[in-house]
């Protein structure tokens, strides 16, 4: 490391207090030329607002931000790409609408300025699409891209404006295995072109892979900057965490007597814009097991777990479950045959964010006693009750009068959980359960799925998260655009085969 | 009914359309530069209203109808500013605040009148634009009378519609424009300065609403009368939309439009069956049959009645 030469960013002692949360607390942080430093923490951690500090979009309550050794004052993200900052955002800051050229060129000043000569735009961002090596219609609107090139549009666009340092939130979140590789080789090459390069991450395996430092966040302090061969994966989460994490549950085998619990049979489904985008899915889950299905965000999951649960009409195919044929039944009826739904987005579909706690947990059985009496609510009751849930599921602060939104996500989706296990479901269909959620909510909520297992469920479990998927799988399935692509028992699993099914690849 | 179909009576319908689609036309125009950064400004009927009203004001002690014209854009400027302050500053409600501004207008426009011109229904005439013939071009068979004899604020009206669209689509300041109005927060991101795109783009839409309210005023009619924009605020809205935000379809609305008004206008005189009050609901209807068409194929931009708030965590 050139620790001697002076850095090209370092932040010191930067302090910011939000409402009733000292997201940054005193942070030191330097980058140098030609590294890649990740910046690891848990979720909440004060990764983003740091950063956000950094690009002039949070103005910090203190501190010092020094550009290579000046002090540099930051008070917009104009100020920091004037200063050579560049900042590839988890959610990407994209119009969807506009071209890849336009999106390269919002607010900056080309030649002919203030008209906009097309030409020569496309012409200037070819030449750096080439340069890179991307493969990108510069005239193609940045909807048709997929999800890897949006992303290479978001690092053109940073590059376009004489970035020489870096920021990527949490750039691997949205990305197959192979285009995380290749988003590594690309980052490589920055590196050795000499641009600093800021990786933020909850990842462990990545940051260890990537990183030539590592800077661990834990609520708002820098815990420890360490170099990746000094550490191992344990080491960092517990740094990062601020205990031991458990990272294998053990996954027991049961001696009993097995059968189909949901069987769909080759079901179609279209999306909202009359596409098809489940091509005949075929799946049979049985109790006392998990059932993963793995698969990049797009390839048909939503609309196959919407028709399953109601949300969605089927086009053709059946579902049944336990016996029963619930093709094309309302939501509720399909839920009163036993079935708990932890959906993808829990602000939008798990809870309702303005209610309290209590009034969450009881979104199915609200209207039958002992919840209700002669048409009123019973509010002790649904008090006592709620309490009771809360303290089981560890739902903090244990306070059911609280709107779900004043909890945190992990706490949101205890809340999610409490309220769809209490019934004793037979079959539990969990989509994303854990995105978004740090390490100990995410261990927590893989012992509860673990737990509904032993307990004889039976589990669809649909993630993005591979990770997840294998740890936790009985059986793996491949989904790709709209099609089971493969399925492997737990014992036969290959990674690099998984991999490949999920980029659309093809396996003798 | 044979009477319609004779020549004259199409060109005098054809350019009484051009004449009444140029008022809707200026605010349609002003209200897609407003939606583009994302403020819908349902107020610009109470602006065009206003607008009109000082444009008469202007005229009346100035002498000069370009004073009035002028006066008009203040007006129009004024209230966009206000506009921008409750919506853009306060982050208040977009629909509450047009509405708002609506009420105000039909209020205040009444008050400021009867107290200049006393209790009568109108004002007195003043100087107006009148129809200017292009020579050459006005001279051509039925095409020169319906659009080159009109005045002088109509001919404004067709020539920003070229205008506004290079503005929207030919350059960075357009370019800016559209992506706050889609997605305020990269734009942000990308140095753009959100909060003033968005002023600067509701002030603007004010200035063509007021001056759309002149239009009525000293082009059409030389006088005002109570509630002269009758509703073509939200005609002009409902022709941002039919138009699908663009300059040269609101054109098109606004003539439909305009030209549906003229025909209803002319069958008042003609048919002695049903009453004028019916007829008079022609150019309405037609607004809401036309937005039920469009109902689905139309893509708003994405932050439209949304504030933009930067400070906070997350995204």
């Amino acid at each position: 490391m050139t620790k001697d030469k002076i850095p090209l960013l370092e932040m010191r002692d930067i302090t910011k207090r939000f409402p009733g949360v000292l997201a940054n607390d005193r942070i030191n942080f330097r980058v140098h030329e030609g590294e890649i430093h990740s910046l690891l923490g848990e979720n909440g951690a004060g990764k983003s607002t740091l950063m956000n500090i950094l690009y002039g979009l949070v103005a910090p309550d203190s501190g010092k931000i020094l550009i290579r050794g000046k002090e540099a004052r930051i008070h917009s993200p104009l100020d920091a790409i004037d200063k050579g900052i560049g900042m590839v955002h988890q959610h990407f800051m994209l119009v969807d609408r506009l071209s890849v050229v336009e999106n390269v060129v919002i607010g900056t000043r080309p030649p002919g300025y203030p008209v906009f000569r097309k030409e020569t735009a496309v012409e200037r961002v070819s030449r750096l699409i080439k340069e890179y090596g991307f493969e990108i219609d510069p005239l193609s609107p940045v909807h048709l891209l997929s999800v890897g090139q949006q992303q290479r549009v978001e690092i053109i666009k940073a590059l376009y404006r004489g970035a020489d340092l870096l920021i990527l939130d949490e750039p691997t979140a949205v990305l197959t295995p192979s285009e995380v590789i290749e988003l590594f080789r690309l980052l490589q090459n920055l590196r050795q072109a000499g641009h600093g390069i800021i990786f933020i991450t909850h990842k462990l395996n990545e940051t260890l892979e990537i990183s030539d430092e590592i800077t661990v966040i834990r609520q708002g302090r820098v815990v420890d900057t360490v170099l990746p061969q000094n550490i191992d994966r344990a080491g960092l989460a517990s740094l990062m965490v601020g205990r031991n994490v458990l990272f294998d549950l053990p996954h027991p085998v049961f001696e009993r007597e097995q059968r189909v619990i949901l069987d769909i049979q080759d079901l179609k489904v279209v999306d909202d814009r009359k596409i098809e985008t489940v091509k005949g899915v075929s799946i049979q889950v049985r109790n006392g097991e998990i059932f993963g299905v793995a698969g990049v965000d797009g390839n048909g999951q939503r609309e196959l777990v919407e028709a399953m649960t109601g949300l969605r009409q089927c086009a053709s195919g059946s579902i049944i479950i336990d016996g029963v044929e619930v093709t094309g039944k309302s939501p509720g009826e399909i839920l009163a045959q036993g079935v708990a739904h932890i959906p993808e987005d829990r602000q939008v579909r798990g809870l309702v964010m303005g209610f309290r706690i209590d009034e969450n947990l009881i979104l199915h059985d609200f209207n039958k006693p002992p919840f209700t009496r002669r048409g009123f609510l019973q509010h002790k009751e649904i008090y006592r009750w709620a309490s009771q849930r809360a303290r089981d599921f560890d739902i903090r602060p244990p306070e059911p009068r609280l709107k779900a939104q004043q909890l945190s996500g992990g706490n949101q989706q205890k809340v999610v959980l409490a309220r769809e296990l209490a019934k004793q479901p037979r079959l539990i269909i969990a989509v994303q359960p854990t995105r978004g959620l740090d390490v100990g909510a995410t261990e927590y909520v893989h012992r509860k799925l673990m737990e509904a297992r032993s307990d004889n469920a039976a589990i669809l479990l649909v993630s993005t998260e591979l990770e997840e998927v294998l740890s936790l799988s009985d059986i793996v399935a491949v989904m790709y655009e709209g099609r089971i692509v493969g399925t492997m028992a737990r014992d036969e699993i290959d990674i690099g085969k998984i991999g490949l099914l999920m980029g659309g690849g093809h396996v003798d | 009914m044979e009477i319609i179909f004779t020549s004259d009576f199409l060109i005098n319908l054809f350019s009484a359309g051009v004449r009444l689609a140029a008022p809707l036309l200026m605010a349609a125009l002003g209200e897609i530069i407003a939606e583009r950064s994302g403020l819908l400004n349902i107020g610009i009927e109470g602006i065009i209203l206003l607008g009109a009203l000082f444009a008469v004001f202007g005229a009346d002690f100035s002498g000069n109808a370009w004073v009035g014209a002028l006066s008009a854009v203040i007006t129009g400027a004024i209230l966009g500013l206000i506009f921008a302050f409750i919506t853009v500053t306060l982050g208040g409600d977009q629909v509450v605040t047009g509405t708002a501004i609506n009420i105000l207008a039909l209020g205040l426009s009444t008050y400021l009148f009867r107290l200049a011109y006393g209790l009568e229904g109108s004002s007195h005439e003043v100087e107006f634009f009148r129809p200017l013939a292009i020579p050459v071009l006005a001279e051509i068979p039925f095409i020169g009378p319906i659009f080159f004899r009109q005045s002088l604020l109509v001919y404004l009206a067709f020539i920003l519609v070229p205008i506004t669209a290079y503005f929207l689509f030919r350059t960075m300041w357009g370019l800016s424009l559209r992506a706050v109005g889609d997605h305020p927060r990269a734009a942000d991101t990308m140095g753009i300065n959100v909060t003033r795109t968005r002023y600067l783009a509701v002030t603007a839409g004010g200035m063509l609403a007021g001056l759309a309210g002149s239009i009525l005023t000293l082009s059409h009619l030389n006088i005002f009368v109570e509630n002269i924009s009758a509703g073509r605020g939200f005609i002009a809205l409902a022709a941002v939309v039919f138009g699908q935000w663009s300059p040269v379809g609101a054109m098109f609305s606004a003539l439909l439009f305009g030209v549906a008004d003229a025909f209803q206008l002319r069958l008042q005189t003609i048919s002695k069956i049903l009453p004028y009050q019916l007829l008079a609901t022609i150019p309405y209807i037609l607004t809401v049959l036309a937005l039920v068409g469009v109902v689905g194929r139309a893509y708003p931009p994405k932050s439209l009645g949304t504030p933009y708030l930067r400070e906070g965590r997350g995204s």
